[in-house]
């Protein structure tokens, strides 16, 4: 054959793609403001979570009854609470139980949803209908709501909350990754593998599972920001994590009942402190979202 | 406002950069032409040439991230570019109109077709009744029969051609002094392109628009317009009267363009088509000398160096400094036949396939698919499936290889043996045997995985392969298809479509199959990447001995390639027969239609035989002979009430017709003489009989 | 619709599951660890617990069909008196906050989508979009310390006095409503603009440009009737959420909702109570989406005409 047949050319190769999809990803998230903005906050809190005890100017458990309800000073930067404990020190180290609770659910349902939306999505038939059915009905209580009927019933635990928000989360993932699932179904590199005689396994988590990742991944990142919502609010309604922990949440449940006479601090700052988390989480998930549809 | 200016369309100088990853990319290089008053003027170019920006930017719809650099735009004399908004506005309402590819997104799905045309009434003053009036002449302008019940429906229930007309209509309603039609019959079947093409053609004589008509498709640009340009990476290369562009090419890249397309009488056994080799430059890409110059066996240091002019030819343009010697080019594709070919018709038969059908079931109606499908396939020879859409031809792909599972009753045979019809239940032996190469390879190929995992991934599996053995046979596997190692590292998006498309021939090849059915393999991609494509199938072919199922709708593709040749319409084989004589004729009239529709380079046909009316759903197929609604030499009632057999005219040529065979080629030696109906196009624009 | 009937029917079943089964010993639960033996039998039976489940669950919902939904634990009273008083409180917050925020949330997707990937669209957005993530409590009490106690413009609690009439009840659900606006609101936006970028890119626009049509006309009679048609579905599925998801404002402000209701049921263990309760809210989220679907169909051609075809 000719010479010039070999496509010997540099522009052969897609000049603008040379770093491929999860390279371009990464390259489009380094530039991402919401992204970094995001993903700062929610280092930050996580630091807190790991170092923080080791920082705090009080000990975020000891009470000094005969100097509760303190306002912010500079003794006390956010003042103290009815047992007369430094809010500040509670918030540093507040993150510690909602950032394993929330994260671990997260990947509960992630692991569960992607099973359950592969199965679903690739085999479709009665299978499908079955499954579909069951998650529509179980998606019609709202996730707090279900997971309050569960833990009355089973009692509360970190647990048994991971448990609970992994399971509630999962029929919206197994949602996403199924009709993603369906979509790729229909694409021919499936026929091919049929071709091959692989087997359902090997097209299901080789063939098909990394074209859907990146929306499992964005699915992902915002379920962890509901999960922190969840989390919070059943902490907040007495049905999360427990006393003694320094939960925002839970301060703000013990605390809330003060705001009327005033004492603003005992909740002001648990509340930010939740919704910078909450909102830098879904920074990132915003980034990660752009990062893989752009 | 007076139309002084003579011409209806000026671009001067234009260039329009688009925006992407924080650097302006340039689409369109310094764009010079012009349209007279009256004038139909092509503009043809390979895919990425920059011929949809042309048309984007003279309506200033670019996308949001394109600009236009510099240069300006004159319609009747007036710079686009300096309209402000409310004159912008008029101009689109009163001046240009523009029709493109995809009518059934063109048109909003959720409004009534009557709304949206009485709405360009409505813009010109008129209201109620009035408008109603004009959009229903305006509907019968176009030729839809049923002006009123159109009015009444929405885009989703027309079939595509009539989404097309439907849009035409729109676009002529306000009487627009230029018309730009961008592919206005891309992915429309053969018979329906046909027919929107003759309406143009006509519609043009009872107008005074100038046309723009961009087409990636020289032929039917040949068959529509006085004037062309040719676009070669954002740039004009050549311009003149079609016939003599395309007759008389003054630039390498014309002559080419026009030479990778397989003309009438080539054969995969007479010899290769000719390729142009490397790369169109990426968009943005910073072009020294000519842009043609790193393609071109003409070029010499000065083509690399100094931008050739637009020389002058005398009332035509090429921009090369050896425009002279442009026709001299070289084969870039040697056209000799390395390996000879097995002697038609002598090989015994590797696949048989017998009284195939397939019934999908669906929404309470059954839609016969593929309806009593018989054929053979000979070693080492192609198959060529011919058809519009709905005509079943991938579902019988789909049937053989397994993915769909067919009727009761069916057989198929795989070298004398019984194979099962359902792909689970085949030998890996049976599996490997049949392999496909499919339409998309951006669909066929996982974009996950690296080129090497693709292909070690079927050599193992197919061939059963493990570690030297298989790195041996990688290479070689990659060299067969003309790849290199470099392929090998990247993921399939880093390539371009017919690189793809060689990696999925390798991958089919993986398995030294018996057959490989190719379904449209060369349907996404430029005619001079289909050339290469073409001729390594060629070459595949003959080294492997292989059968190929073709498919495709692309006449000259599938004449180019195929042994024998099945028509398929509405999941029957209406004709079936070897290559040629399916060509030469007597033909069905179904294939004399198809063979008229398609517009060729080489045919300046007077007499075209147009069919009337839409392809019929498959679900819902006539009674009788199937073609009967749309069949120009329908004989009478026995074509309502019985379907003909495929009678075997001639050794192994079948007409499924109630006419004889001796009757058909009567009629078909008489040619034009009398067909039921035929139109003869519009005489030559007046602007080039002065010339 | 048989669709919604079998959805229906397994939620019954996971009711049930987690309000009958999941407890085990209902009777050991309710009493607690220290009761005695005898007494927390002697409670099992008189409630019918220790009936095989199937049949349990048969007399449960074939009476919660005919009305008779059970007998609270906690108070000794038909359980439906509770849950129909409670849901139509719920219904006048969810509407209170839904008049305020689909056409809030709608102008701000439209006008997003107006202006894409210009800073505000990115404010609208992103400030929705982060706004929904904010659990309700977090919202609400900062909207009481600024609203209702530092600014003292609203009442904190929406407990009216009996005899309130329309405004004034208005007047007391605006605060509670304020969370669940800014918790919607996000959703709603987004989902419009999306919506309303498709329709803006898409081919049927450019035609309705191209045909001269004024700016005005193409969004109005072109763009906003295929933005909107998703939005549809969310905003019917949001309904039924709100009413559901109004725990945490019902708890905060002491209103009298279904949401407040499922609480003090689940704090009191009073499964009777608690089942009802979850059953009704998924209900009218079932029943909401069925709505969404219908009106959605019945708006799209595409889908209202495919019928006739």
């Amino acid at each position: 054959m000719s010479a010039i047949e070999h496509p010997a050319s540099t522009t052969a190769l897609d000049t603008t793609a040379p770093r491929g999809a999860w390279g371009d990803t990464l390259h489009s998230l380094s530039r991402s403001g919401t992204f970094l903005v995001g993903s700062t906050i929610v280092l930050f809190w996580i630091a807190c979570a790991i170092f923080g005890q080791h920082f705090t100017p009080y000990d975020p458990l000891a009470s000094d009854i005969l100097n509760s309800l303190a306002p912010p000073s500079g003794e006390h930067w956010f003042g103290t609470d009815q047992l007369g404990r430094d809010v500040f020190s509670r918030v540093i180290v507040g993150s510690r139980d909602i950032l394993t609770v929330a994260p671990l659910a997260t990947l509960l349902a992630t692991i569960a949803g992607t099973t359950l939306g592969l199965l679903t999505g690739y085999f479709r038939g009665i299978l499908d209908e079955i499954v579909s059915r069951f998650l529509e009905a179980f998606m019609a209580i709202p996730v707090v709501i279900k997971a309050l009927l569960i833990i009355v019933a089973i009692g509360t635990s970190k647990l048994t909350v991971i448990i609970v928000i992994g399971i509630a989360f999962t029929p919206i993932i197994a949602r996403t990754v199924r009709s993603a699932v369906l979509a790729e179904r229909e694409l021919d590199y499936v026929a091919a593998a049929q071709l091959r005689h692989e087997s359902a396994f090997h097209t299901m988590f080789v063939e098909i599972l990394p074209n859907v990742l990146p929306p499992i991944l964005v699915e992902t990142t915002v379920r962890l920001g509901y999960a922190i919502f969840a989390v919070a609010t059943l902490s907040f309604l007495g049905f999360g994590i427990q006393p003694p922990s320094p939960d925002w949440a839970l301060s703000i449940s013990t605390n809330y009942g003060l705001i009327g006479g005033g004492y603003w601090w005992t909740v002001l700052f648990d509340g930010f402190a939740i919704a910078s988390v909450v909102v830098g989480v879904n920074l990132v998930a915003d980034g990660v979202h752009g990062a893989f549809n752009d | 406002m007076t139309d002084i200016a003579a011409n209806a369309l000026q671009l001067d100088n234009l260039s329009v950069a688009y925006r992407v990853g924080r650097r302006d990319r340039a689409v369109l290089r310094d764009l010079s032409f012009t349209i007279a008053r009256g004038e139909a003027y092509g503009l043809v170019g390979e895919s990425g040439c920059g011929k949809s920006t042309v048309a984007l930017s003279v309506v200033r719809y670019l996308p949001r991230n394109g600009k236009v650099a510099s240069g300006t735009i004159s319609l009747d004399g007036q710079d686009v570019m300096r309209l402000g908004p409310e004159a912008l506005r008029r101009t689109r309402a009163e001046r240009v109109a523009m029709v493109y590819q995809d009518p059934g997104k063109a048109l909003n799905p959720s409004i009534r077709i009557g709304r949206q045309l009485t709405e360009v009434f409505e813009l010109g003053g008129l209201s109620g009744q009035a408008a109603t009036d004009r959009a229903l002449a305006m509907l019968n302008r176009v030729r839809i029969s049923d002006p009123a019940g159109v009015m009444q429906r929405y885009p989703h229930q027309l079939s595509g051609g009539m989404q097309q007309r439907v849009a035409i209509a729109m676009a002529l309603a306000k009487d627009p002094s230029t018309l730009i039609l961008d592919e206005p019959t891309t992915g429309l079947d053969a018979t329906v392109e046909a027919e929107v093409l003759d309406l143009i053609a006509e519609l043009r004589r009872g107008l005074s628009a100038s046309i723009l008509f961009i087409s990636h498709n020289l032929a039917v640009v040949s068959r529509m317009c006085d004037r062309v340009g040719v676009l070669y990476a954002g740039i004009l290369v050549e311009e003149g009267p079609t016939d003599v562009v395309f007759n008389d090419p003054r630039h390498p890249y014309t002559v080419a363009l026009l030479r990778c397309l397989p003309r009438g009488d080539q054969r995969k056994d007479q010899g290769r088509l000719d390729t142009i080799p490397g790369y169109l430059p990426s968009i943005g890409a910073t072009i020294k000398g000519c842009a043609f110059a790193e393609r071109c066996a003409l070029a010499t240091d000065l083509c690399h160096t100094t931008p050739p002019p637009l020389h002058d030819l005398g009332g035509r343009l090429a921009r090369c400094h050896y425009h002279e010697r442009a026709q001299e080019l070289p084969r870039a594709t040697p056209a000799r036949v390395e390996f000879a070919m097995p002697p038609a018709g002598q090989s015994e038969a590797v696949l048989r396939v017998d009284g195939l059908n397939k019934t999908y079931h669906g929404h309470g109606h059954a839609l016969r698919a593929v309806k009593d499908l018989s054929l053979d396939l000979r070693r080492g020879q192609t198959l060529g499936l011919v058809g519009e859409s709905g005509s079943g031809k991938t579902t019988f792909a789909r049937l053989l290889l397994g993915l769909v599972s067919p009727d009761q009753g069916g057989h198929i045979e795989l070298d004398g043996k019984a194979l099962a019809p359902r792909l689970g239940d085949r030998t890996d032996a049976e599996i490997k045997a049949l392999q496909i190469v499919f339409q998309n390879p951006d669909s066929a190929l996982n974009r996950s995985h690296s080129i090497r995992h693709l292909l070690s991934r079927a050599l193992k599996r197919l061939a059963g392969l493990r570690g030297r053995q298989l790195q041996d046979r990688l290479d070689e596997l990659v060299r067969s298809v003309r790849l290199t190692e470099r392929h090998l590292v990247v993921k399939p998006r880093q390539l371009s479509g017919g690189l793809k498309q060689r990696v999925a021939i390798a991958r089919a090849f993986a398995g030294d199959p018996r057959i490989v059915v190719c379904d449209e393999p060369t349907s996404a991609l430029d005619v001079s990447v289909q050339a290469a494509i073409l001729n390594l199938l060629a070459d595949l072919q003959s080294k492997q001995d292989a059968s190929y199922i073709f498919i495709s709708h692309d006449l000259a593709v599938v004449r180019y390639l195929s042994d024998r040749i099945a028509v398929l319409y509405l999941g029957r084989i209406m004709e079936l027969g070897p290559s040629e004589e399916v060509f030469a004729g007597p033909h069905h009239p179904y294939t004399e239609a198809l063979l008229s529709a398609a517009p060729s380079l080489d045919r300046r046909e007077n007499t075209r035989i147009r069919l009337d009316g839409e392809i019929p759903s498959a679900a819902n197929p006539p009674g009788g002979c199937v073609f009967h609604t749309r069949c120009p030499r329908k004989v009478g009632a026995i074509c309502e009430t019985t379907e003909p057999p495929l009678a075997e005219a001639q050794d192994g040529h079948g007409i499924r017709c109630h006419i004889p065979y001796a009757e058909l080629a009567r009629l078909q030696r008489a040619g034009a003489a009398r067909p039921a109906r035929e139109t003869s196009l519009p005489a030559a624009h007046p602007a080039l009989a002065e010339r | 619709m048989g669709l919604s009937l079998i959805s229906l029917f397994l939620l019954s079943v996971m009711v049930f599951i987690g309000g009958q089964v999941l407890p085990g010993n209902v009777g050991r639960a309710i009493l607690g660890p220290l009761a005695d033996q005898q007494a927390v039998d002697v409670l099992n039976e008189s409630l019918g617990l220790n009936r095989p489940l199937l049949v349990q669950y048969g007399s449960w919902i074939w009476n919660f069909i005919q009305g008779d939904m059970g007998t609270s634990y906690v108070f000794r009273a038909p359980v439906s008196g509770f849950i129909v008083d409670a849901l139509g409180n719920s219904l006048k917050l969810a509407l209170v906050a839904f008049l305020m925020v689909v056409p809030v949330g709608i102008l701000g997707g439209v006008v997003a989508a107006l202006n894409v990937d210009r800073p505000l669209d990115r404010i609208i957005s992103i400030g929705g979009l982060s706004m929904t993530v904010l659990p309700e409590f977090v919202t609400g009490i900062v909207l009481v310390l600024i609203l209702g106690i530092w600014l003292g413009w609203l009442p904190i609690s929406a407990a009216w006095p009996s005899d309130a009439g329309f405004f004034t009840q208005l007047y007391y659900l605006i605060l509670p409503a304020l969370p669940l606006f800014l918790s919607l609101f996000g959703y709603i936006a987004r989902m419009t603009r999306s919506g309303m970028v498709e329709a803006l890119d898409s081919d049927y626009t450019r035609t309705a440009v191209l045909k001269g049509l004024p700016w005005r006309t193409v969004v109005w009679r072109h763009v906003l009737r295929n933005a909107l048609l998703p939005t549809i579905t969310v905003v019917a599925t949001q309904a039924g959420y709100l009413i559901g998801g109004l725990v945490v404002i019902e708890t905060l402000f002491r209103y009298q909702g279904i949401g407040s209701l499922v609480y003090t049921a689940a704090s009191g263990k009073d499964f009777p109570m608690l089942q009802a309760g979850v059953l009704t809210i998924g209900i009218v989220y079932t029943v909401a989406t069925l709505v969404a679907d219908i009106l959605y169909s019945l708006l799209n051609p595409r889908i209202r005409l495919r019928a006739d075809q």
